[in-house]
């Protein structure tokens, strides 16, 4: 399927009688790199960039000046602009991945209007606004690409080419993990997804891409100057993405066609209508993106996906990645709080809380709302960092850890509301679990050379759908589940991911009384397995049917620990639930 | 550098940072209230002195009826009784327009009354639906519209440069004119303004707390659609009024409101997007900077002023700490 994206090199053939529409050709293949650029960045990280024809820029003069000032070959020109723009990605990325999401597209703006002025001003470098002319053609085995026609051939093969590595990167452990960065970075985070580093390899990319087209862009006019590498152009190019629809790569590609043939109308019809010259297109730019971000803000895609025949992908049919299958002493402590404590502002959630959970059992915290049942999760999960306090997984501290770290170390956990990515299908969501078990990088993924490995995960994650009794749902979209399903596909989830020690937020909200008894019953064989449960939940049904251990919490300090039996008799306790008062 | 060229650069880097000051507490404003980042603030700003140029020489500029137009799409989204505020404000608006040509003092109102309908209308006709859209879908909407208000610009004004008649003529020393001392005077009336207003009134208070929270303002009775509409409201008087005073020091044309309102962006960002005073100290350095770059490097001033935010986002990254949820 994706290989048919190669039939677009017959569009040369097609159109070698029309030279214009040669020319219009390989506009529309280099603005389709650029939106795809986009895909990787919006459509799969979740983040923008309004500095897109900046990246272009840096890859076109940076041929122009090794072609031309050093006389050197295109060819050198290519490594010399994929490098400086991946080197101004690598500035702006590093400035700004850590930082909230609209640091990033701000400080994209910024970057690219200085960029467009330096070239407009560093006269003696870049020729100022007349730019530079007399660019030498690229040459392929000894023939020039001087023609419109020779070069659409380049241009179309390199697109497709980026369209099959792109197919690819979506369909891996990088793709998935930066879907779940987009749509939830702290779920994505508990599963071993380190958001800064992915996200700003994600930049890297997208503004290598960028570079590419820009390169492409400078030979094929053999000609630089400010104007194309102008936030306007930035913007058109952001417009074709979301306008075609950012979250896949033919809604990219079917922006880049439309709008590069609406630009062209347009430039020949606005003047006309407003009877002068100037920039008018843009005016149409900015209401079109209006229109579709109010009326289809997922872009134009979707509408015609459709009337497409769909494809299933099939269930997977590959061995399971081999997981460690827990083991160990069974009541060895596994992991260990020591008094940790956390104030919000003038509040103290947590004060001073200790307790240890020991391999083969099921301990529960509990306690009345407010109690900082919830806060010492996320203190131990590491979503949170404590003021004081220290805790141990295996005996090895992992207090102010962040979250992916902690979970490549066996720890895995569920939400108390479910953070699942309903857009995805439930199998893709189980297979996230798998990201701190694979090792494909970027590049591998990219080249399709981590297919083996990704089959393995996906595999892995069917086993643990069968596990907790959804591989039925494999195929549909998670937003499809009932909250009992969801949380049954978190736990999947967590399985998949070959944690030993499980962090339960609250598994029983939401559960009818049918599926908390399965609930119950999966938990119990799990433990019989050797696997270790941490439970938060206020359902005392549950939990004093279910743990071995139970630690109470009231105002933030633990005040009983026990069997579920001796917390129940225990008088603290019973006045923290019932207001008893005066117990002693 | 003398005295005389120092407190030349001083003085004028100050009255620069006063407005970009007042554009970073506008987009402080709205981003708290509405998530949205205003990008076309710097064209509100513009399509205020170039309208009463237009006004001034007996001419309806084009910005009447795009605010018209807007304004008509408001009343035809809110139907009923809410379209009585777009309906009764536009015909006020265009009644005002008809009177104030030729005539400064009501020009002047005029071309700031305009300015705030098109703004709120602004909001309610493209934000308002996207209510719940992501921050990220919101600047890519803000961004469309200043390329579409700026184009538009182009269209009602031409590519001209114009320079309105100041309000007060003539200098107070060397390098300060008298129209500069109102446009300090007018940053810090606002500035107190601002500060009784979300001191002491209700409503400002409201808005305050619909900015902190908005599930919780809206249980409380705060209707988060009215602070939308409030915060645009008072982000467009803002910038109208600065546009109108900083016009006859520099030349007000199209294109020239987007640099503003980056200036604005760099000092916003400067206070993380959420400090209204780092926000408007960071706009005097902002100013200040870019009074000494021009006069060392002046091609290149206006790049330079992006080079501030490299500390600025450096600090905030080592700061910033594990996911946001």
């Amino acid at each position: 399927m994706r290989y048919l994206w190669f039939l677009l090199l017959l569009l040369p053939w097609v159109l070698s009688p029309f030279p214009y529409y040669l020319t219009l050709l390989n506009f529309f293949a280099l603005s389709a790199m650029v939106a795809l650029s986009l895909y990787v960045l919006t459509g799969l990280a979740g983040m923008t960039s309004f500095a897109q024809a900046a990246f272009m820029g840096m890859g076109a003069y940076a041929t122009a000046l090794v072609t031309l000032k050093l006389g050197l070959s295109p060819w050198l020109g290519l490594l010399a602009g994929l490098g400086s723009a991946f080197l101004l990605a690598l500035l702006l990325g590093g400035l700004t991945v850590r930082l909230k999401g609209h640091f990033l597209p701000l400080s994209t703006i910024a970057w690219q209007v200085a960029l467009y002025i330096l070239a407009g001003n560093l006269v003696g470098l870049t020729g100022g606004h007349t730019g530079l002319t007399d660019l030498p053609p690229l040459g392929l085995f000894g023939i020039p690409l001087d023609t419109g026609l020779r070069y659409a051939f380049l241009t179309l093969f390199l697109l497709a080419l980026l369209i099959l590595a792109l197919y690819n990167l979506r369909h891996s452990r990088i793709g998935r993990a930066l879907l779940a960065l987009r749509g939830d970075a702290l779920a994505a985070a508990s599963f071993g997804v380190d958001p800064a580093a992915l996200r700003l390899k994600a930049f890297l990319l997208s503004g290598t891409i960028a570079g590419l087209a820009g390169f492409l862009y400078a030979h094929f006019l053999r000609f630089v100057n400010p104007t194309p590498f102008s936030l306007e152009a930035s913007i058109k190019y952001l417009v074709m993405a979301v306008a075609g629809g950012v979250g896949s790569i033919p809604g990219v590609l079917l922006g880049a066609a439309f709008f590069t043939g609406l630009e062209d109308w347009l430039k020949d019809l606005l003047p006309l209508f407003l009877g002068r010259q100037g920039n008018y297109e843009t005016i149409g730019y900015g209401l079109i993106l209006a229109l579709i971000l109010i009326l289809a803000p997922k872009g134009l895609w979707p509408l015609v996906e459709r009337y497409l025949p769909s494809r299933d992908p099939g269930l997977p049919q590959g061995e399971p990645l081999s997981l460690r299958s827990p083991d160990g002493p069974r009541g060895e402590v596994v992991l260990e709080a020591r008094g940790l404590q956390k104030s919000f502002g003038g509040l103290l959630a947590v004060a001073g809380v200790s307790f240890s959970l020991k391999r083969g059992e099921i301990l529960a915290l509990i306690g009345p709302n407010g109690a900082g049942k919830s806060t010492t999760f996320n203190l131990v999960a590491g979503a949170l960092l404590p003021d004081r306090g220290q805790v141990y997984l295996f005996g090895q501290e992992i207090t102010g850890l962040p979250p992916h770290r902690i979970h490549a170390l066996g720890l895995g956990r569920t939400f108390q509301h479910p953070h699942l990515f309903p857009e995805l299908t439930v199998l893709e969501n189980a297979a996230l679990g798998t990201h701190s078990r694979t090792r494909a990088g970027f590049f591998q993924a990219l080249l399709g050379l981590s297919r083996k490995e990704e089959e393995q995960a996906l595999a892995t994650a069917y086993r643990a759908l069968v596990r907790v009794g959804l591989e039925s749902l494999a195929l549909e979209k998670a937003e499809r589940l009932s909250v009992g399903q969801q949380r049954l596909l978190e736990i999947a989830r967590v399985l998949a991911s070959g944690a030993e020690v499980l962090l339960l937020d609250e598994p029983g909200a939401g559960l009818r009384a049918q599926e908390k008894r399965e609930l119950a019953s999966l938990l119990r064989s799990l433990v019989r397995e050797g696997y270790t449960v941490l439970i938060v939940d206020h359902d005392m049904d549950l939990i004093m049917g279910l743990a071995d251990r139970v630690v109470v919490m009231n105002y933030g300090e633990k005040i009983a620990e026990g069997s579920p039996k001796e917390v129940q008799r225990n008088p603290l306790v019973r006045a923290a639930y019932l207001g008893e008062e005066e117990v002693a | 550098m003398d005295a005389t060229i120092l407190s030349f650069l001083l003085l004028d880097g100050l009255q620069n940072g006063v407005v970009y000051g007042l554009l970073a507490l506008s987009l402080v404003l709205v981003f708290a209230v509405t998530r949205v980042i205003l990008v076309p603030i710097g064209e509100l700003l513009m399509f205020a002195p170039l309208s009463l140029v237009w006004l001034l020489e007996g001419k309806l500029p084009g910005t009447l009826w795009l605010a018209l137009a807007l304004g008509g799409a408001w009343a035809l989204m809110d139907r009923g009784r809410g379209a009585l505020l777009p309906l009764l404000g536009g015909v006020g608006l265009f009644l005002l327009f008809l009177v104030a040509q030729g005539r400064p003092f009501l020009a002047h109102g005029a071309a700031v009354l305009l300015v705030v309908y098109l703004g709120v209308a602004t909001y309610r006709v493209f934000f308002q639906p996207m209510r719940g859209a992501t921050v990220l879908s919101l600047l890519i909407m803000a961004v469309g519209l200043h390329v579409a208000y700026q184009g538009l610009g182009l269209v009602f004004f031409g590519p001209e440069q114009f320079r309105p008649a100041p309000l007060l003529s003539g200098e107070v020393m060397v390098g300060l004119s008298w129209q500069g001392v109102l446009v300090l005077l007018f940053a810090a009336l606002s500035l107190a303004g601002l500060y009784l207003f979300f001191r002491f009134s209700l409503f400002g208070k409201a808005l305050l707390a619909a900015a902190e929270n908005r599930l919780g303002a809206r249980l409380s009775g705060i209707r988060p659609e009215e602070a939308g509409m409030v915060a645009f409201g008072i982000a467009s008087l803002l910038a109208a009024l600065s546009g109108l005073l900083l016009a006859p020091l520099i030349n007000a044309a199209y294109f020239m409101g987007f640099m503003l309102g980056l200036k604005g962006f760099v000092a916003a960002i400067l206070g993380g997007l959420a400090s209204y005073p780092v926000a408007f100290l960071g706009a005097l350095l902002v100013g200040l900077f870019e009074s000494f770059t021009s006069f060392y490097a002046s091609a290149y001033k206006e790049a330079l002023v992006f080079l501030l935010l490299v500390p600025a986002l450096f600090y905030q990254s080592l700061r910033a700490r594990t996911v946001e949820e």
